[in-house]
């Protein structure tokens, strides 16, 4: 998938997520209390825990939205105690909302995501039609989509952005069935092509059939890393 | 990192995205005519209404700089929400500062966009005043006018971008806007007043008149504006 192939720098063999003793700190409650975790290039990894362990702290950890407080932690080989703004460029995450206009129909939202670094209308087109959204859809406003089609506008709009590692907090909240399985099957393309994807869900069966391997965190702390 | 690899990730510049903001923001309206079926409405119905209730061509002809910017700054109030409404909905501003756009191209774009719709609205107004309460113009105040309006929606746009980006993270937003906004733009609403008067050669102000006050809502649009783009990033990360 192009979201890979783009930018890589030369410390490709590097882990995408090299996590060492990571302590962040919201207020003064400390939400990541030392966690340490390397995730490989083309991995999908699921994150499990109980609400108010941390797993998304650490996800806007990796996004570079929180600062780290002590530890060492490296993202896209971007030293994240110094130049964390700088990796926000290169990840993509997606909440509980999908960053969309409403208004603008699935291409002008794609298109808008991937003018923000520069993304050629070639790429632009490439991001919808991989999402599946090109044909009918491409033209339709994101306002009349399901919840389904609009995730995957979402993550179209990360393919058109470049971001090589995708950050995904409960992706599969508020879809039905079908964009359960609409999403997954994205996901599964993405990382066949060679994304980085981490997921933060409490579906441990439906993620855990997707992820590569699940990090179970606790209280702040990875607690059990597992294959899958 | 690769010097070309820093290149390569540091997104688009902020005139970039400032382009990138403003045309989507227009499109946007465009797409939701809020300004053409909400907004224009609203103005010209507080323009009417107010030349029905006064009912005198003496007072109406006193009082019409005032009513153009008193209805252009009741619209502004709606357009800033409007603006912010569309990054909140579905999380979009934060998606923006996430990606590691850059805040003071978001500033600028915002701005510019509310900028180009103030001023279709107080041509609109102006012209309304005009034929309503049949102010008079001049060439020397036609001048006057052209730059008092410019300038001043400037200085509405620049204000109104920072505030709402203030409250736009905050809950209530709808009635913290008003509260925030109104007294800081009294100085344009004042200004703008003033400077109009004179164009219109109101209670025979000349034009010359109204030149300083021009000046002061000159200042208050530079001082606004870098202000707001030097502080937009900050406001938005807390």
């Amino acid at each position: 998938m192009s979201t890979v192939s783009h930018g890589h720098d030369p410390a490709t063999l590097e882990p995408v997520v090299d996590l060492c003793d990571a302590v962040a700190v919201l207020g003064s409650f400390p939400a990541l209390a030392g966690v340490t975790m390397t995730v490989q290039r083309g991995e999908i990894v699921l994150l499990s825990g109980p609400n108010g362990a941390g797993k998304t702290t650490l996800l806007r950890l990796c996004a570079g939205l929180v600062a780290l407080e002590r530890g060492r932690g490296r993202v896209l080989g971007v030293d994240l105690a110094n130049d964390r703004e700088l990796v926000r460029h290169r990840v993509g995450m997606i909440g509980h909302s999908n960053g969309l206009y409403g208004d603008l129909t699935v291409t002008e939202n794609v298109r808008f995501w991937g003018r923000t670094v520069g993304a050629s209308e070639s790429e632009i087109d490439l991001a919808v039609s991989r999402m599946g959204l090109d044909g009918r859809l491409a033209h339709l406003p994101v306002s009349r989509l399901s919840a389904g089609q609009r995730r995957r506008t979402a993550l179209a709009g990360l393919v058109a952005r470049r971001a090589e590692l995708w950050l995904l907090d409960e992706p599969h909240a508020g879809l039905d069935a079908a964009g359960r399985d609409e999403l997954d099957s994205v996901l599964k393309m993405a990382a066949t092509a060679g994304a980085t994807v981490i997921v933060a869900s409490h579906e441990l069966e439906r993620a855990g059939k997707l992820a590569t391997r699940q990090v179970e965190v606790i209280a702040g702390q990875v607690r059990k890393v597992a294959g899958l | 990192m690769s010097n070309a690899g820093q290149q390569r990730f540091t997104g688009t510049t902020v005139i970039g995205t400032a382009r990138l903001i403003a045309a989507k923001d227009l499109r946007v309206e465009l797409r939701s005519r809020v300004l053409l079926n909400q907004v224009l409405p609203f103005a010209l119905i507080v323009m009417v209404m107010f030349a029905f209730a006064l009912d005198s061509d003496a007072v109406l002809e006193r009082v019409a700089p005032g009513l153009v910017w008193l209805a252009a700054m009741f619209s502004t109030l709606i357009m800033v929400s409007r603006s912010f409404a569309v990054e909140t909905a579905d999380g979009a501003l934060d998606q923006l500062r996430s990606a590691g756009v850059p805040a003071m191209g978001i500033f600028i774009g915002k701005m510019m966009a509310l900028m180009a719709q103030l001023v279709v609205l107080v041509t609109l107004l102006i012209l309304t005043a005009v034929v309503l309460y049949r102010a008079e113009l001049s060439w020397a105040g036609s001048v006057l006018l052209v730059t008092t309006g410019l300038t001043a929606t400037c200085g509405l746009a620049a204000v109104g971008t920072l505030y709402g980006g203030l409250a736009a993270g905050a809950k209530g937003r709808e009635t913290l806007l008003p509260l925030l906004l109104l007294p800081v733009v009294a100085p344009v609403l004042i200004g703008a007043t003033r400077a109009t008067e004179s164009a219109f050669g109101t209670r025979g102000v000349s034009t010359g008149q109204g030149w300083p006050w021009l000046g002061l809502l000159a200042v208050f649009a530079v001082l606004f504006s870098v202000s707001g783009a030097v502080a937009f990033g900050p406001l938005l990360d807390d």
